[in-house]
Formats: structure tokens, sequence, C-alpha cells
């Protein structure tokens, strides 16, 4: 049975297996015995126990006294967020400097490349602490920028107005909004898109409908100065736009070359027929160059987003509480640094490996629209 | 393209010499240890864990490291080894330290780590005497107009990552029934930036630190330190489970310095005590050489670190002190015959 | 092209059509609001010699802090009296930058050449009979992200090579277990894997045995990017049509003759401009290593700021690391760029 399913050479392949499992079993049985000496106890039990820290921010309700486990929830959803808003980001941002680099304009194109060079040949850490000081440079709470009234830009960070939402109609509103957003990504993966746009649409309606006629429920949450800090309206803190800015730069270079090199993939034959249609470089571009680059464009910026989600753990060096950053803090406070580093282990490996599955049946998808690789 | 100019040849040789130099590499920094104190003796010196803070562990203009918690370290080298230059210091964060402990980075950390119950029984840590005695303060801008942590509310403070602070600072906002936002930081000078450029209303770490930190800011007479400490910060020296005998002498050595300083022995006077007639200094200056031998150490430990070092006293006020430009008062660090918490055990 | 034609070109990429001289217009006023603070600052403003107070009575950058603290952010804590041994571990490892480099000395001992190099770079950082003995902990500024970034390069590769043969292994098992490797390795951020190799790795060990920490990163890096190797030089093998094996195997090579003479050559050949790119990922990644507390340029640069003398030059200190990074990292984009061209000139040759 054994020998049929591991084919040829079962014996070495045998051996080669054992000695992999000694490995590992012995480098744990290690670890753990030397953990033993030194007084520790392995275990996963502390999530369970009230953690002793504030977070600098949480999308999640979270305070000191509630459980390590929410702590790092916390950190996670802090990463997820930061992640999700720099691959949406670099993608428009590099796409753009992609085409720029491309332009017939010389000035236009070697700016785009001068960014990319910069970006690409500089150390990622080096330009995350590019950004902290420019963040940190920007007035102070009391001094706050207002370049609209409601928005404030200051080191203590950037606020927004945002809707403050309340009983049944307010989530109505938020309903709306979430499949105005949610249905055209499920689009991607489906065939039925001209279905799910509508429904999109009609909610998208719908939710400015709600927001227009002053629904009760609904209001606008505007920040103003109060103490020390701005308080109300949605906020985002100098280090997350700092980390934002730094891993969308650095991501939409990459992006870019990806951009450049489907473009370039489209033989010449293509722009010349269309402008023999008479469509203008634009439309050409928009309509039949970069449907067909998509499909060299996306297995490549699977890499890209994968190095974003992985690049955000730099967070802990300009003091974002990221997920590594609050994992660092909750193995200072509770000793058990190895079972932190297995969490961040997983997690990182659980988003990474789900992303990839994503992008492949993204990928699939667009196999199945006609795009088909050759 | 086949044969000698290929890349692949030199790739299976460099694999083959490769694996040989990390196997070399690795046999060759790898040292046969037992308990912590085992492997001193075979090292030939100490390797202590220290932070970076003048007046506490700073290396001087030509290299040399100068500082209380130094001294510290030297005291103990003079017991385990006889000699105070068998100790390599290595600088390590607050992230880092105990961690780098419990690997066996280094064999004690001096790092002014405080003592808490959680590290001693839940992390594997043993703490030796508190050398120490400090509480968690607050820094503030003068023009915030604060005059206690009370007045904090709602207010942005910065944390350095990888210490008792970030839970102090929690505890005490919890305690008012206030809130805050922290903001850790690990790196020093980005933390005192961050208060410069108002990124937070306040910093906190352990008082004595912010002391020092705020001669380091561009305008440190904008910034006020204020008097209240929201903590007990007993700052011990930490080594790991493991080795009793190790513990032991570091326990001693910082005895001896404060011992001395009860007997009013100096570095100046140290020889002259060798002709005293109390029994009790005859045993601690090895003059009567049962103490030591008892201890497996050298019965003249203590005599050489006060000739060397000089007493407690002489060691706060060389690198900490009233006449240095860190400008510290003695406080709860004074001898318990003097109202402060400094007590020894008997040398007997 | 004649000059003439150049500039033709230039005028009409630059201003040909008015849409396009618009643009051309628009950007430069752009470009001049973005870079004119940035002038002012780094060269006007700037003050050139003097110390931290003729600093600060200038508004703009202070580039008599990085003369001051020159050899600190170059060399780190590396005793002062002994950097003449740390300048010549860089000029040795820079030669052997540029060895590795050079197709024409790609033969068989350039790897024991590299070796000995590397070696050598180490006896000289770490000391040698007769001579100051500096530990490792000492060690840092540029010689040692250089030192890192080779040496992770040089035991990373010869092990992505075996991952990246084991996982187009006919056998099964050594498959699975080196696509698990690789997918593990690939998903995890470095700096995970670098606080295992500070924490983790000492349990891991019997008791007893210590390894320096500057080893245990350099063992961290070298696994990490093993895997990165591993997938570039997959892709190398996969370019490759098996008719290549089938015909080395006629001529009456071994199978492991066929791979080493036949395969491997042509694979490698392909990918070197994508391990160029990896080896620039390698050089800015030895920037993690702040996070285990190693003195790498950049860490070395903050730290120079943090002197008492000259506390708070933040900017400067950056900014001349960064052109430091940026000099090493766009040149090998270069040299990739053109290292790429030679290649496909010679296999169209051979064609």
């Amino acid at each position: 049975m054994l020998r049929h399913r591991l084919g040829p050479r079962p014996f070495l392949q045998f051996a080669i297996l054992l000695i992999a499992a000694v490995v590992l079993f012995a480098a744990g049985a290690t670890v753990l015995s030397n953990m033993a000496r030194l007084g520790l106890t392995p275990g996963f039990g502390f999530l369970g126990q009230p953690a002793s820290f504030e977070i600098g921010e949480s999308p999640i309700a979270y305070r000191a006294g509630h459980l390590y486990a929410r702590a790092l929830l916390a950190g996670l959803v802090n990463t997820i967020l930061v992640s999700a808003f720099g691959c949406v980001l670099a993608t428009v941002f590099g796409t753009f400097i992609g085409l720029a680099r491309l332009s017939r304009n010389l000035l236009l194109s070697g700016l785009a490349q001068g960014f990319v060079e910069i970006a690409r040949n500089t150390p990622l850490l080096l330009q995350l602490f590019f950004w902290t000081a420019a963040a940190h440079a920007l007035p102070t709470a009391r001094h706050a920028l207002q370049p609209l009234s409601g928005v404030f830009l200051s080191n203590r960070g950037v606020y927004l107005p945002w809707v403050a939402l309340e009983g049944p109609s307010g989530a109505a509103f938020a309903a709306c909004v979430t499949a105005a957003i949610v249905l055209p990504l499920l689009s991607l993966f489906t065939e039925r898109r001209g279905v799910l746009l509508g429904l999109a649409g009609a909610s998208g309606m719908a939710a400015c409908g709600l927001l227009v006629f002053g629904a009760p429920g609904i209001g606008l949450d505007l920040p103003r100065l109060r103490g020390f800090n701005i308080a109300g309206g949605v906020s985002v803190s100098p280090e997350f736009a700092a980390l934002l800015a730094g891993l969308t730069v650095h991501a939409s270079a990459q992006v870019a070359e990806i951009v450049r090199a489907g473009v370039q993939s489209i033989p010449a034959g293509q722009w010349e027929a269309s402008e023999a249609l008479g469509m203008s470089r634009g439309a050409t571009l928009r309509l039949v160059v970069l449907p067909q680059a998509l499909r060299v464009i996306v297995p490549l910026l699977t890499s890209t987003y994968l190095d974003l989600v992985k690049n955000s753990s730099l967070a802990v060096a300009i003091g974002f509480p990221d997920f590594v950053s609050v994992a660092n803090t909750a193995a200072n406070q509770s000793g058990h640094a190895i079972e932190a580093l297995t969490l961040v282990i997983a997690a990182y490996l659980t988003l990474n490996l789900s992303f990839s599955f994503a992008m492949n049946r993204y990928d699939a998808s667009l196999a199945r629209r006609g795009y088909a690789r050759p | 393209m086949v044969g000698r100019g290929s890349p692949t040849v030199w790739t299976v040789r460099g694999l083959v010499a490769t694996v040989l130099l990390l196997a070399t590499a690795l046999v060759s920094s790898a040292a046969k240890a037992g308990p912590t104190l085992d492997a001193i003796h075979k090292r030939g010196f100490i390797k202590a864990g220290v932070g970076s803070q003048p007046g506490f562990f700073a290396p001087d203009g030509a290299g040399r490291w100068q500082g209380f918690w130094i001294d510290i370290g030297r005291a103990i080298a003079i017991t385990a080894l006889g000699d105070p230059e068998k100790i390599e210091f290595v600088s390590s964060s607050p992230q880092q330290r105990l961690p780098a402990l419990k690997s066996g980075e280094f064999d004690i950390l001096l790092s002014g780590a405080t003592q808490t119950i959680t590290r001693a029984t839940q992390q594997g840590f043993h703490f030796g005497p508190v050398a120490f005695y400090d509480g968690q303060g607050l820094l503030v801008p003068k023009a915030a107009g604060v005059s206690s942590g009370k007045d904090l509310d709602g207010a942005t403070v910065c944390i350095q990552t990888g210490t008792t602070g970030e839970q102090n600072i929690a505890d005490f906002f919890r305690k008012n029934g206030a809130t805050f936002k922290p903001l850790t930081i690990e790196d020093t000078g980005e933390f005192l930036k961050a208060l410069e450029a108002n990124r937070c209303d306040a910093l906190t770490q352990d008082g004595s630190d912010l002391g020092i930190k705020r001669t380091q800011l561009r305008n440190p007479d904008d910034y006020v330190l204020l008097p209240e400490r929201i903590s007990k910060e007993p700052l011990a020296p930490a080594v790991r489970w493991g080795d009793d005998r190790w513990l032991e002498l570091v326990n001693w050595s910082v005895y001896a310095l404060i011992q001395a300083e009860e007997f009013g022995i100096t570095s100046a006077n140290v020889d002259q005590f060798l002709e005293n007639p109390d029994p009790s200094i005859r045993r601690f200056l090895g003059v009567d050489a049962s103490v030591g031998t008892a201890a497996g150490v050298d019965p003249k430990f203590a005599y050489k670190i006060v000739k060397t070092l000089g007493n407690y006293g002489e060691v706060f006020d060389r690198n900490v002190g009233p006449e240095t430009r860190i400008g510290f008062e003695r406080g709860l660090n004074r001898l318990w015959t003097q109202g402060g918490l400094l007590y020894a055990p008997p040398f007997r | 092209m004649s000059e003439d034609g150049l500039i033709r070109r230039l005028w009409a990429g630059l201003f040909g059509g008015w849409a396009n001289a618009a643009l051309t217009s628009a950007l430069l006023v752009g470009a001049w609001f973005a870079l004119e603070p940035i002038i002012r600052w780094a060269l006007i403003d700037a003050t050139w010699t003097g110390d931290a107070k003729a600093c600060a009575e200038q508004d703009g950058a202070c580039w008599a802090f990085v003369g001051a603290k020159l050899r600190f952010i170059l060399f780190a804590f590396y005793p002062f009296d002994e950097h003449w041994r740390a300048a010549a571990a860089l000029a040795l490892l820079l030669t052997l930058l540029v060895l590795l480099a050079t197709p024409r000395f790609w033969s068989a001992w350039l790897a024991p050449l590299s070796l000995v190099l590397l070696a050598g770079a180490c006896v000289l950082l770490g000391g040698w009979p007769g001579a100051t003995d500096v530990p490792s902990s000492q060690w840092g500024g540029l010689p040692l992200s250089l030192l890192v970034t080779i040496a992770s390069l040089s035991l990373g590769f010869p092990i992505g090579l075996a991952l990246a043969l084991g996982r187009r292994s006919d056998l099964p098992v050594p498959r699975w277990l080196c696509a698990a490797y690789i997918e593990l390795v690939r998903g995890t951020p470095l700096i995970a894997v670098l606080y295992l190799a500070m924490l983790a790795m000492p349990l891991a060990l019997p008791p007893g045995i210590e390894l320096d920490k500057l080893v245990r990163g350099l063992i961290a890096m070298a696994l990490f990017f093993a895997a990165y190797f591993a997938e570039i030089i997959r892709a190398g093998l996969q370019g490759l049509p098996d008719s290549q094996t089938e015909a080395a195997l006629a001529l009456g090579f071994s199978r492991i003759g066929a791979l080493r003479h036949v395969v491997l050559p042509q694979a490698l050949r392909a990918v070197m401009p994508a391990l160029v790119t990896l080896a620039i990922g390698v050089l800015q990644s030895t920037t993690l290593l702040a996070a285990i507390g190693i003195f790498d340029l950049l860490n070395a640069s903050r730290a120079a700021a943090n002197d008492p003398a000259w506390l708070g030059f933040y900017d400067e200190a950056y900014a001349f690391a960064a052109l430091i990074y940026f000099a090493l990292c766009f040149g090998a984009s270069r040299y990739g760029v053109w290292l790429e061209k030679r290649l496909n000139r010679a296999s169209e040759g051979v064609r």
C-alpha cells in the first residue's frame, strides 16, 4: 500500500520522512525541556487572561482589562485594515505610475521612472522612517490644518467627518453601503456580473437616499478639538498614515513595473488596429490593451500583495499597533514569547494562503471569461 | 555552455564548501557550558546586558563603559573572577533584554529591570538585591499646565516598549477612571522626538530615566518631570533560573557595596580598616578568611570591590549623584540607618 | 543617432503637440514646488562645517553632523582604534561583490575564493592571534550589512538549489517536504523569522550550546531567503524543455551529470537577473536586523543621532544612509539590466 502511494524508491523516501520527523520532534522536545529548565510553562492559557495594557488605536472595542485574545485580535484587525487599504491604493497608484512610464511625454515618463527607482532601491524601513517623520512634522492638534471644514490635519492624526448611525434606519444605511462595496468585489469571482452590479448600484442609491433625506438615526459626526486631542468623526493616526503611505509607495513601484510589462506584452498590432478603427489612445488602453494585459498582470500582482501584507509587520518599528507589535507587548507582559510568535506565524500564513487562494480564483475566473493564458 | 566556466560547477562545489564553512562556524562559536557560572569560568568573562543611558550605562569617549550599573557589574566580576575587567557589556533594548537573558545571550541583566512577581514566578527570572529604588514618572511640557497625572485625561502618552511602564500607565488611568492613548516607541531618540514634535502630551518611564532624558531634550527647561510617582520600580540585577550559586555571587557583590557604606569603609580608607579589631569588619574584608571560603570565592572579594570601586555611596555619587551632570539625590537609595531602604544582610 | 536627432527627439517628446507641451509645463511647475524645499534644505540652507550649535542657527540640513559622525555611521560601535580593520573588511567585501558580478570570473575557483574572502573579512573584523579581539556584538555599520548580505546569499543559494530540485523531484516525499517548507517560509514575514532566531533557536539547541546572535541572525536570513531562491531557480528549471535532459542522457551523461553540466547552467543563466533582484532585496532586508539589536548601517545611522553632542539630526543621518543604499541597490539593478541584455545576446549567439 505504502509502496504504491510513495512511488519509486519507497525506502529512501520513508527514510527521509523519518529523518524529517525525528529532527522536528527532537527540536520540539528540546524547546520544551529547555523551557521547563528555565521555569516556563508553555501553553496558550494566557489568551484567556486579562491584558493590562492599552492599544493606541483599534477598530474593535478594546480596553486594558479585556482578554489577551481580544488585544491580539485588535492587532490582527489593524494589520488586515492597513494591508487592505495598502493593496487597493498601491494598485490604483501603481497602475497610474506604470502607465505614466509608457507616456510619450518624456518628462512624465522620466519622473515616473525616477519615482520607481527611488522606491525600489531604498529599504522600506528607511522609507517608513521618512513617512513617520513627515507625519509628525504636521502642526499640533491646536493648530491643525483645516483644508475643508470638518477635516483636520495634525500630528495627532487625520480627522474626517463620519456618519453616526443609530437605530433601524442606521442599520439599513450600513447594510446598503456594505452591499454597494462588497457586491462589485464578488462580481469579480462570478459570471453573473450584471445582476450583482445592478444590485450594488441599487444599494448605493438607497444609501444615498437615506442619507440625503435624513432618516432618523443618521447624522453627521464632525470632529472638533476637545481637551488634549481632537475628538469625533473618523480618524487615522499619523503612524497608520505613515505605514500606509510607505507600504503603498513601495508596492506601487512593483505594481508599476508589472503593469508596464503587461501593457508592453500586448503586440503593437493591437494599438495600430484600434487606431485604424478610429479609437483614441485612452480608449484603446482602457478597452483593448488593459483587459488583455490583465492575464499577465494578475498572477504577478498576487506576490506584490503578499509582500505588502508581510511588510506591514514593519509597523512595529514606527509604533503602529499591528499584530506583530501587539503580540510583542503581549509576549513581554505575559512572558509567553514563543507562543505569541507561533500565533504571529500562524496568522500571517493563514492571511497569505487565503489571499493566494482568492487571487487564484480570480485568475481562474479571468481565464473562464476568455482571457485565457496562452 | 557546458564545462568549467559554467556557474553550476562552482555552485555544486560551493555547496559543499559552504556546508563545511557553516559547520566550522557552528562548532567554533558553540561553547560547551553547564549552568551559568561554569560557562562564565570556562569563557573567562561575564556577559552582561545593559541599556544605554548616560550615568547608568554609556561608553565614554575611549569606548570604555561607565555608569552606575556598570560598576555593579564590575563588582560582580571581581567576586566571580577576581578582575573588574572580566565582564563584557552588551547593549540591549528594553524590548529584547529579557528574552535575550532567557535565551542565554547574557549571564546577567544589568539594565535596571523591575523586580515583579510575574517575572519571578512565570517568566523564569531571579532577581538580585534591589540596587536602585525608582518609581514611574511623567514628563510633560510646562506649557500644558499639568500638575498631576490626573490632569491628563484624554491625553496621548508615549511609552517605551518592553517595560513594565505599559502596564503601570494603563493601571494608573484605569484607577482614576480616565482614558489615554498610548503610543509605544522602542528607540530612545524617537521617543524624545515624539514629545518635542508634540506627537504626545507626556512621556512615561522610570523617574530616574526621565530625569536623564529631560536633559537630552533640545530645550530641557520647557519640560517638567512631575513629582508624583505612579508605581514602585525596584530595579535589580536579573539572572535566569537554574544556577543558584551564580545568583548568590550576584547577591553578595551588591550587599558588599551596601555593607561597606554602612561600615563607613571607602576606597580611600579601606586599607586602614584592615587593622580594625571589629570581628565583623575583619570577616567582611577577609582578614578573617572564614566567610569567603564558605561562599567558595576569594575571601577578600569585598575588600577588592571597595578598593577598586568604593562603596555604594561612592558608586552612586560618582555616576549619578548631585555633583554629576545627572544630579540625583539619594532619596530612597540611602542606607536604612539614614532613612532609606538599603539594607545588607550580615556577612557571617 | 546624431546629436541633432537627439535634440529633435527630446523636443518632440517634451513639447510636440499643445497637449504634450501643456503637460510638460504643468509637470515642471509641480516638480519645482515639490523639489524646491528639498533643494533649499539639502543645499542652499545647509551647514557644511562646524558643530551642532552652528547647525542650530541654520534652517537647512546639517551635513557637518554626517562629517563628524561619519566613522560611527559606517562602523557603528567597532572600536575606534581598530577602524582600519573594519575599513579593510569593507574593501574586501566590495572586491568580492565585483568578482561575483563579473561573468568572466564565473568559474570553478570562484566559490572557494569567495569563501576565503568572506572568512578573511570575518577574521579582519573579529581578530587574529596577536590582534585585539573584537566580539561580534561590536561589529556594525556598512561592513556588517554587506557581510550579512553576501553570507546569507551564499548560504541561502545552495539550500535554495536543493529545495528547488527537491520540489521538482519524482519522489513525492521530498517534493511535499520542500513545497511545505517553501510555502511556510514565503508566508511568514522576515521579522517573525528573526524573532524566532532570537527567541526560539537558542531553546531548540541542546543545553550548553550557545550560538552567537549574529550567527543566528545570519542562519535565519539564509534559511528565509533560501525559499525565495528555490522559487526563482524552479522557475528557471521549468522554463527549460525536457528535451535538454533527454539529449544529455542520450549523449551518455548520468542524471546528475546532465543536471550539473546541461540543465542547471542554462536554468541559472535564465534567472540571473531575478537573482540580482533578490540580492537587492536581501541587502534592503538587512535593515530588519535592528529588530534583534544588531547595528547594521541604518541602525548605526539612527544611533549616531542619539549622540548627546549631536542630538536629533535624524533627517541627515537617514538621508545619508538612503544615499548609500540607493547607490548600492541602483548600481545592482542597472547591473541586472546589463546582465540580462548580455545573456540574451550570448544565447542568441549560441543559437
